[in-house]
């Protein structure tokens, strides 16, 4: 099976905090994997390892075929993070925004605009400031994003939070269709059922580790999960 | 390397151009600092006249100040640096272009001060070439090494505060050596302006190529 995530034994640090002690995670091609866990289980700090962000000080970190260990910048351009801040830039429209994400990101402009509308994104939206758009509207030209760039590993971290029901449900969509497209997603969500009818698999993260992963067609039971060793 | 500068600097203009804090508080401010010295020197025109190129200078120093922290400032609201990291985008280009769109807001700056020394101090401008060349140098200069010290001090809680001790002593060689090639330039002393140039123009050399090389490790360390 073609792994898009492989680490073993991953340790992170925070300062001189592990914030990752010691993860274990596979991931293919194609899964939508469900992080859970406690706040400051760690569940944010593998989702920005993974992303190159938070560099993996020992173990084994491999992202779509890089070694995040020797090179946490190689990957990069290859994944979508979509998390607690949205990266933009209060002083430039949504559109400009966006524009500049996907331009930074070596993708086509062209995909700009259809990835706003698809946002609900249009008319004056397009060219108020971000500083003058509600933190909804705000999630939403971050999503634009990374919809429009159309990575190859999607990180989600609270993707819902924020969101009204029309565009949660536009997100379950986004995430499905972009499966389908042959990416791969992990998510951390506090929206338990939610994002179990998403994923296909749950990874229980606790102090740093992953703790139990099992299918996610139904709620997780404790007594079901397989322990990781 | 060139592409992402041109990307990176286009945007960091486009906020200015939106924002407009260069139109209307850094250039104000600027203005009012050489209002304030002309008040301190009881509006002595020969002092004036004699000091103008060190008032000048020490005022685009200062306004430096404030565009490099608004440079990285941008970045460190609502995970904007994060954003720039994970775009993949080229750390040295990265450097380039917010250097460029730095020096660029130095140099409408310089225009805006110019005009006003000429009107509040009675300058006169007797050799433009070593005065444009010695400008043009001593901007790079500064947009270098204040974006240099602006990515070091981005990721510290007290990088208001820091920022200004780490630049001002490294950029000193700016300040002395603009200062002594207006001089010339103005005719207001007989030393050689051109050595001054070879100064200025080694600094903006090395903070150049410096800050290309290490701004990758910098990004990541921010």
């Amino acid at each position: 099976m073609d792994q898009v995530i492989h680490f073993r034994s991953a340790v992170a640090l925070a300062g001189r905090f592990p914030v990752l002690a010691g993860a274990d995670l596979d991931v293919a091609r194609g899964e939508i994997v469900l992080l859970q866990g406690a706040n400051g289980a760690g569940k944010t700090s593998l989702l920005r390892a993974c992303a190159g962000l938070l560099r993996v000080a020992a173990g084994e970190a491999w992202v779509l075929g890089e070694n995040l260990v020797a090179d946490p910048r190689a990957v990069r351009r290859r994944i979508g993070l979509f998390g607690h801040s949205t990266a933009l830039y209060e002083d430039l429209n949504a559109v400009d925004n966006v524009r500049f994400a996907v331009r930074a990101s070596g993708g086509a402009v062209s995909a700009v605009v259809p990835a706003m509308e698809r946002l609900g994104l249009t008319g004056r939206l397009t060219a108020t400031s971000v500083g003058a758009l509600s933190a909804g509207q705000r999630r939403r030209v971050a999503l634009a994003v990374l919809l429009a760039r159309d990575p190859e590993l999607w990180l989600l971290d609270e993707p819902h939070a924020g969101l009204d029901a029309e565009h949660r449900d536009l997100l379950d969509v986004l995430v499905e269709e972009a499966v389908g497209r042959g990416a791969t997603v992990v998510l951390a969500s506090h929206e338990a059922d939610r994002a179990r009818r998403l994923a296909g698999r749950i990874v229980t993260v606790a102090g740093g580790v992953v703790s139990a992963q099992a299918p996610s067609l139904s709620p997780v039971q404790p007594e079901a999960t397989a322990h990781v060793a | 390397m060139w592409r992402d500068a041109v990307v990176v600097g286009g945007k960091d203009l486009r906020v200015e151009m939106h924002s407009r804090v260069t139109t209307t508080q850094v250039a104000p401010y600027a203005i009012l600092v050489l209002l304030l010295f002309g008040f301190a020197f009881d509006q002595n025109h020969a002092i004036l006249s004699q000091a103008a190129p060190g008032l000048f200078w020490m005022a685009v120093l200062l306004c430096s100040m404030l565009a490099v922290q608004r440079s990285f400032a941008l970045e460190a609201a609502d995970g904007a640096r994060d954003g720039l990291r994970l775009s993949g985008l080229d750390p040295a280009g990265i450097f380039l272009g917010k250097a460029a769109a730095v020096a660029l807001q130095l140099v409408i700056l310089e225009v805006v001060l110019g005009l006003g020394i000429a009107v509040l101090f009675g300058t006169t401008f007797h050799n433009p070439a070593l005065l444009v060349l010695s400008a043009a140098a001593a901007t790079v200069g500064l947009a270098s090494a204040g974006t240099l010290y602006g990515m070091v001090a981005a990721g510290l809680r007290v990088r208001e505060t820091l920022l200004p001790l780490l630049i001002l002593p490294v950029v000193a060689p700016v300040l002395l050596g603009a200062t002594q090639a207006w001089m010339a330039a103005l005719g207001l002393t007989t030393a050689d302006g051109w050595r001054w140039l070879t100064l200025l123009v080694s600094f903006a050399a090395i903070y150049v190529t410096f800050g290309v090389l290490s701004f990758s490790v910098l990004v990541e360390e921010a």
